[in-house]
């Protein structure tokens, strides 16, 4: 096949799309990485939650992640019990229960009483998101909180470890077979020579929509500031009474958020499989990579650029798409390293 | 035999080994036997790699497959023998692992992991695309080792070759990590600062055991490839990769008979996963993955150092460490002629964006002399101090030594012209003894390489080396620790074990950054004396110091700043005396 104008627009159009969904996961990353030092390769996993969970909405079943969230929640619930063991107060202990068996059992419960109702796609995205960003509540308790205080490599094991159990989990609760959900809007129309569906117009306008949310988040609020405090100089943020645990759960609900999200968009236009997350989360990845694991503007256009690459990759050496994008990280780390012997020398 | 003991477990376990496979045990127990011997031989590169050296990889599985895949081509598509390919599938490792090495090294601790997941995820997929390589097919039909004609193609022959391998692994590996090389690989996780400042080359030594795990992870790739006479992509991917971590993890970072017990603990719970719940729960559900993830993050949690060190605990101890009285005398330099130049500091100049640190320092140190570099807070003493030792670079001015200029050489190369330090913020390896500390400080006074380490070769040069540690140790008075890990001092002592460690450098000058604070008055006294003894044989001294009693009795030459400005220098009587400094320190009018 021959690359003409109408081919190398659609090839744009699928690169601008996939790369949006990118730049929110490697904002993510580097949201998550700059407060709390973790590495979060699981985000995937939530990636491939949202979809799988939307597009069983979709067909009026209950989805398993519920379910998951309730185990999450009575795993952290545990937790908390095990570590006051010695010193158990009552207040704290009914805030734990109210956070960590309550709130998914009423996630749990509302999601029984909805899933067959066919609500509206708003509200089934609405379900979904609202079932797993609190996972990323319960996993920052269950696996980064007990090693705050350890080294980036520790927590970069840590996270795949979490990677591979959430990865099982999947395959558990969802199954091997891909599920594709429905779009949430599916008309389209014409622009010239070029026909623009209007879920991706939707992930254009829902990725900027979260950055200016983020960035509102940031500058404007206390807890945002805190956070930013917290990457900044955690001890420092401490010492002024910043508490790092509430700003490193912030950070991972999150970052779940935008998953879930990401999941959300990303779940009408390909087949998702319990594994496909993991791809999808990577990909963000080298966009962070190449903004330096700290640069939120450098990532999201380095997150437009691999969504490009994939797309012109897929024409031309379909075989080759993968090793192509994951590629791209040699030239950056040949790029930083250059930097950073630059910098010894300085 | 007494001396010995500690070694009988090891004997005991390798007997166990030798008559394993002619044992009435089911044939898969011993499949599973070749299998932890192969994923040991990676999980004890991970060892070095990440337990160790403090750098890790989820790649590891894709090495393995560069070495099974070259054995796999040129048996099969050109005809080469078995043990031909055995160099040509560990250089391909090596030779893969260099450009990826090279790349990550002088980066931050977490671009090689991530380097290595996306290019093991890309490679595992070039794998199953390329031609040569029989794509999704892979190649079969490899033919077995062979010895004399005896071809190697059961479960019980092959075990031999892969445990032999296996154990000679091991022991290199033991080998190299308990010498002058491996106490440059064992000070990565410290940071490194401290060993660069005794001249270990750290990009090199990062380098090092990173090629080190791709070569033993292509070793067991080989070694794969002709056990099972076939390879394809499947089991190249980064979820063995993932696997092999957990390997290491499991067994314990730093502990290399750790990385057998964790590849072992590991695929028998897999095996007891995969074979034993189906039949109890029934179903076909897939938990490995669950139970292996949860497994990693709870060792981590509760047991950071993995298992191993609980199973050693069961272990006879090491006896203590002897050290032979014998030995070849290390060269020692020249030292200048008392009174001559040795460095000198003309017009530093040190900012930091619109502030200056420095502004134009000059003054010199003498051999034979002890200078005192003092001042109040933020005068700028310890930035001084820092472009001397090359930590900080100049943004005028010069530093130089008997004549030549220091300016612009990394710590590593002043090093080398005899100036050695100790820090501020003590940074020693708590987890070494107390000897090897010192040991380290000595690294330029030997040469043994990789190669002689691992072989064992390098032992007359070793004895040296920590013969001279042991007697910088009797020298500052710390003989006694010999043995303990260094992180057992207090910090008075482990102030001293880093002058040791400096004076088993062989300095002309050692500069000591505060050396007195934090000890008591009777170890201040004693450092005094030693360093008074020091300058009788010739050794200079320049120390920052904020304790005005120790340095007063101390030193023959003073140099004051205050705001990054020398204002006074001269005796200590003199610059006593002298109204800025008395300004400057008391507050008062000048």
């Amino acid at each position: 096949m021959h690359l003409d104008a109408t081919i190398a627009t659609f090839l744009i159009q699928d690169g601008l799309t996939n790369g949006a969904v990118y730049a929110l996961l490697g904002l993510a990353i580097v949201l998550v990485f700059s407060v709390t030092r973790v590495i979060f390769i699981p985000q995937g996993e939530f990636v491939a939650y949202g979809a799988l969970t939307l597009a069983t909405l979709d067909t009026g079943n209950v989805p398993g992640t519920p379910k998951l969230l309730l185990c999450f929640g009575v795993a952290a619930f545990l937790l908390d019990l095990w570590s006051w063991r010695r010193d158990l107060k009552v207040d704290a202990l009914l805030r734990n229960i109210a956070l960590n068996l309550g709130l998914p059992l009423l996630i749990y419960g509302a999601v029984l009483y909805l899933a067959p109702l066919q609500l509206p796609s708003v509200v089934r995205v609405l379900i979904t998101v609202s079932i797993i960003a609190p996972m990323g509540l319960y996993v920052y308790r269950i696996a980064y909180r007990p090693l705050a205080d350890a080294s980036v490599l520790v927590l970069l094991i840590t996270s795949v470890g979490v990677h591979l159990a959430m990865l099982g989990l999947g395959l558990i609760f969802f199954g091997p077979e891909g599920l594709r959900a429905a779009p949430l809007h599916d008309g389209s129309f014409t622009m010239g020579p070029l026909l623009v569906t209007a879920q991706s117009v939707l992930i254009y306008l829902m990725t900027i929509l979260i950055m200016i949310a983020l960035y509102f988040f940031f500058e404007k609020t206390l807890l945002g500031k805190a956070l930013r405090a917290t990457a900044v100089n955690r001890l420092g943020a401490r010492l002024v009474g910043v508490r790092t645990q509430l700003t490193g759960v912030t950070a991972f609900v999150l970052a779940a958020t935008i998953a879930a999200l990401s999941g959300v968009l990303m779940g009408p236009i390909t087949t998702i499989y319990y594994d496909t997350g993991f791809l999808i989360g990577l990909k963000g990845f080298v966009a962070a990579i190449l903004g330096g694991m700290g640069s939120f503007p450098v990532t999201a256009i380095a997150a437009i650029g691999v969504g490009m690459v994939e797309s012109f990759a897929s024409f031309f050496a379909s075989n080759y798409k993968e090793i192509i994008v994951f590629g791209l990280i040699v030239p950056v780390l040949i790029w930083l390293s250059i930097g950073a012997i630059h910098h010894e020398e300085e | 035999m007494m001396a010995n003991k500690h070694l009988m477990p090891g004997i005991a376990a390798i007997a166990l080994l030798a008559v394993f496979p002619l044992l009435p045990v089911p044939p898969f127990w011993i499949t599973l036997a070749n299998n932890i011997g192969l994923a040991s031989l990676v999980a004890i590169g991970l060892v070095l790699l990440t337990g160790v050296g403090g750098l890790t990889s989820f790649g590891q599985a894709a090495f393995c497959g560069f070495g099974a895949y070259t054995t796999a081509v040129l048996t099969t598509a050109y005809g080469f023998s078995p043990w031909v390919t055995l160099p040509l599938s560990l250089l391909v490792g090596a030779a893969v692992a260099v450009p990826l090495g090279l790349m990550t090294v002088r980066l931050s601790g977490h671009y090689l992991p991530l380097g290595t997941i996306a290019w093991g995820l890309a490679i595992y997929y070039l794998f199953g695309r390329i031609e040569l390589l029989g794509r999704y097919d892979g190649i079969t039909g490899i033919p077995p080792l062979n010895i004399a004609g005896y071809p190697f193609l059961s479960g019980q022959s092959i075990f031999y070759v892969i445990w032999v391998f296996v154990i000679l692994t091991a022991i290199g590996a033991q080998n190299l990590l308990d010498s002058r090389t491996g106490r440059g690989i064992r000070a990565l996780r410290g940071g490194g600062q401290a060993a660069e400042a005794f001249g270990v080359n750290i990009i090199r030594a990062k380098l090092i055991v990173f090629i080190f795990a791709a070569i033993v992870a292509a070793l067991s790739g080989w070694l794969y490839a002709h056990m099972q006479r076939s390879v394809n992509s499947t089991p190249f991917g980064l979820n063995m990769g993932i696997e092999y971590m957990l390997m290491a993890v499991v067994g314990g970072s730093g502990y290399i008979w750790g990385a057998i017990f964790g590849s072992a603990f590991v695929l028998i719970v897999k095996e007891i996963l995969q074979r034993v719940m189906p039949e109890l729960v029934g179903t076909g559900i897939n938990v490995e993955m669950v139970v292996f993830g949860v497994l990693l993050v709870a060792i981590l949690q509760l047991a950071r150092n993995g298992l191993w060190p609980m199973v050693a605990r069961l272990m006879p101890p090491k006896g203590q460490l002897q050290i032979p009285t014998s030995v070849r005398k290390l060269a020692k330099r020249t030292l200048a002629p008392a009174g001559s130049p040795l460095i000198k500091v003309d017009r530093a100049r040190k900012a930091f964006g619109g502030l200056v640190a420095v502004s134009d320092v000059s003054f010199e140190v003498k051999a034979g002399q002890i200078v005192g570099l003092i001042g109040p807070n933020g005068a700028g003493k310890s930035t001084t101090f820092n472009l001397i030792t090359g930590i900080a670079s100049l943004t005028s001015g010069s530093v130089s030594y008997q004549g030549q200029p220091l300016t612009g050489n990394s710590p590593r190369e002043i090093a080398k012209h005899g100036i050695a330090r100790t820090f501020q913020h003590a940074k020693i390896l708590p987890d070494m003894s107390v000897l090897e500390n010192v040991a380290l400080g000595a690294h330029l006074r030997g040469s043994a390489g990789v190669l002689r380490s691992f072989l064992r070769m390098d032992r007359e040069e070793e004895a040296t080396l920590l013969a001279e540690a042991a007697y910088q140790l009797d020298r500052v008075g710390l003989g006694q620790y010999r043995d303990r890990p260094a992180g057992d001092l207090a910090l008075g002592q482990i102030r001293i074990l880093e002058i040791a460690r400096a004076l088993a450098a062989d300095p002309t000058i050692l500069l000591l950054d505060e050396p007195a604070a934090g000890l008591r008055h009777g170890e201040k006294q004693e450092l005094a004396a030693l360093l008074n003894k020091l300058r009788q044989e010739g050794v200079s001294v320049l120390l920052v110091e904020h304790d005005m009693g120790f340095v007063m009795g101390l030193v023959d030459h003073l140099v004051v700043l205050d705001f990054g400005t020398l204002i006074a220098e001269g005796r200590p009587a003199e610059v006593r005396r002298h109204p800025a400094v008395v300004a400057a320190y008391l507050g008062g009018v000048a």
